[in-house]
């Protein structure tokens, strides 16, 4: 039997993979820096999924209990 | 569409039908109209005050089939604000059942917006403190009793204010471990197939086969299998004794259904261990699952199991994998990552205080989860987590270990940068937090 995909599960968000364009516009509309957002070890289950690199930046569209869709970012490091 | 119809559609819109007249001749149809621009009816020959008129009749139809135009209009206004979807899937039900102008409909939603405003939290404002407030003090109220056997018959978990520390200190196995797992659609209205399944599922060792008896005479431990057992597990006596050659590696008999075991050495000492072995042994099943109850919900089975193995389970055939949940927020941070971690615990806290009939607001939750997760890897919310990560040596010593946090300062030469709250109330100085956080910027010209 296949192996089941953890992004399948019930309680695993979407996590979209940004570009490099798109952090520039994330960071500047907030006026922050890579390290101000909340951080992903490469070694949680959903990286190695969609094989997300230290550095790297991921959208996490949330099912809000309040808001419907949340948007979160988290960035990838080492670990 | 013919240009009596479309004369007739444009004069329901509210337009003359000299102009309505004049359009259709100019080869304009409802959908071009939608289109067009303002100078576009003006080279049409309509003078440019009659044109703006049209440009905004166009949009409020009152017959039937204008109804979904001007959704459309609602649809594109809501996209322009910056509301959460939660609001504008309301205001897009409600909006369209009424019929509005266009000024009209700016008036309420400029007023939604407002009211969405007002209610956001404010800069500076001290989330923290309302949230452990907004906790705390309902947990005041929780009770002090262990255990319950909540909704599910048979299983005993730990709830209340044990269960609430348990999920805040960020435990790596709970008290109580289990399990809830849903089935796939084939088999979960089956109750012989389900009742299979669990038997394959739940952790199944010699001693659930039989009777264990220990011959000191003999020096030899006998095990009477039973047959129903066997049966239900789908496990043959012969299999048993290959299972337990391979486990425990020593020398086993099998006379009838009874089952004959030696010790490589006919000491005492030995036979006691040998006895604990046996008990600790798998012969089949999922380590962990140490009991399975089958209950029947809205028409379809669905286990609850005591112990928790979520990886494996995972995997399983005849589960449904995607909504298979467990109580260890551990195991879920390391199966399923960090967010499913995270939505685990506001999860777990909201049924946990829901179940003791107390309503705190998703939102304290929410950020107690996000403070726990933030760093990418679960942190209790205390001196070895959250608290004991603060950069301000004050602001820890304030909090536990006072002595160990000064002296390790001391020793190091740590500086204090008096940028939190805590060691800005120690050395007397005003707060950053609400106005006391705003300073004047002088932009010299």
């Amino acid at each position: 039997m296949k192996e089941f995909s953890v992004l399948n599960h019930d309680m695993v968000p979407e996590h979209i993979l940004l570009t490099e364009d798109e952090i520039k516009k994330l960071l500047a509309k907030y006026r922050i820096s890579k390290g101000h957002l909340p951080k992903i070890k490469t070694s949680d289950p959903v990286c190695k999924e969609i094989n997300a690199k230290a550095g790297d930046v991921l959208k996490v569209v949330r099912d809000s209990m309040t808001a419907g869709k949340a948007l979160s970012y988290r960035l990838v490091i080492e670990g | 569409m013919a240009k009596k119809d479309t004369v007739l559609a444009l004069r329901k819109r509210g337009i003359s039908s000299k102009m309505a007249q004049i359009l259709c001749d100019a080869g304009f149809t409802l959908s071009k109209l939608e289109k067009a621009s303002v100078e576009d009816l003006v080279k049409a020959g309509i003078t440019s005050r009659n044109a703006n008129l049209i440009m905004k009749n166009r949009i409020r139809p009152p017959t039937e089939k204008s109804k979904d135009m001007s959704s459309d209009l609602i649809d594109s206004k809501l996209r322009g604000l910056l509301l959460p979807t939660t609001i504008t899937d309301e205001l897009q039900r409600d909006l369209r059942r009424i019929k509005l102008t266009e000024v009209q409909l700016d008036k309420i939603l400029q007023m939604v917006v407002d009211a969405y405003e007002r209610a956001k939290v404010e800069p500076c404002e001290a989330v923290g403190i309302i949230a452990a407030q907004s906790i705390g003090e309902p947990g005041t109220q929780m009770t002090m009793r262990t255990f319950h056997y909540a909704g599910v018959a048979e299983i005993s978990i730990t709830l209340g204010l044990p269960r609430l520390i348990e999920i805040l200190d960020a435990r790596k196995v709970p008290s109580t471990p289990m399990m809830t797992i849903r089935l796939k659609d084939e088999i979960k209205s089956d109750r012989d197939k389900v009742r299979k399944l669990a038997w394959e599922i739940e952790t199944t060792s010699l001693l659930d086969l039989g009777d264990l008896s220990i011959d000191l005479a003999e020096m030899q431990i006998c095990i009477d299998l039973s047959e129903k057992p066997l049966l239900q597990r789908n496990i043959s006596p012969e299999e048993v004794v290959e299972r337990t050659i391979d486990e425990l590696g020593v020398d086993v008999r099998l006379e009838g259904l009874k089952l004959i075991i030696h010790p490589e050495q006919p000491s005492y000492r030995e036979l006691l261990q040998l006895v604990e072995k046996i008990r600790g042994m798998v012969l089949k099943g999922i380590e962990g699952i140490e009991r399975i109850v089958i209950r029947k919900e809205d028409g379809e089975y669905v286990l609850y199991t005591e112990g928790s193995a979520l990886k494996k389970i995972l995997n399983c055939d005849g589960i449904d994998p995607t909504k298979v949940k467990t109580n260890n927020i551990n195991e879920i941070a390391d199966v399923l990552g960090i967010e499913a971690a995270r939505n685990s615990i506001i999860y777990e806290a909201m049924e946990t205080l829901r179940e003791q009939g107390l309503e705190v607001d998703v939102r304290h939750i929410m950020l107690v989860a996000d403070m726990m997760t933030c760093g990418g890897e679960l942190k209790q919310i205390g001196r070895h987590g959250v608290a004991g990560e603060k950069s301000s040596v004050l602001s820890r010593a304030a909090f536990e270990v006072t002595v160990t946090h000064l002296l390790e300062a001391a020793i190091h030469g740590d500086v204090d940068e008096l940028c939190g709250v805590t060691e800005n109330v120690i050395v007397g100085q005003p707060i950053r937090l609400g106005t006391g956080d705003v300073e004047p910027i002088y932009k010299g010209g």
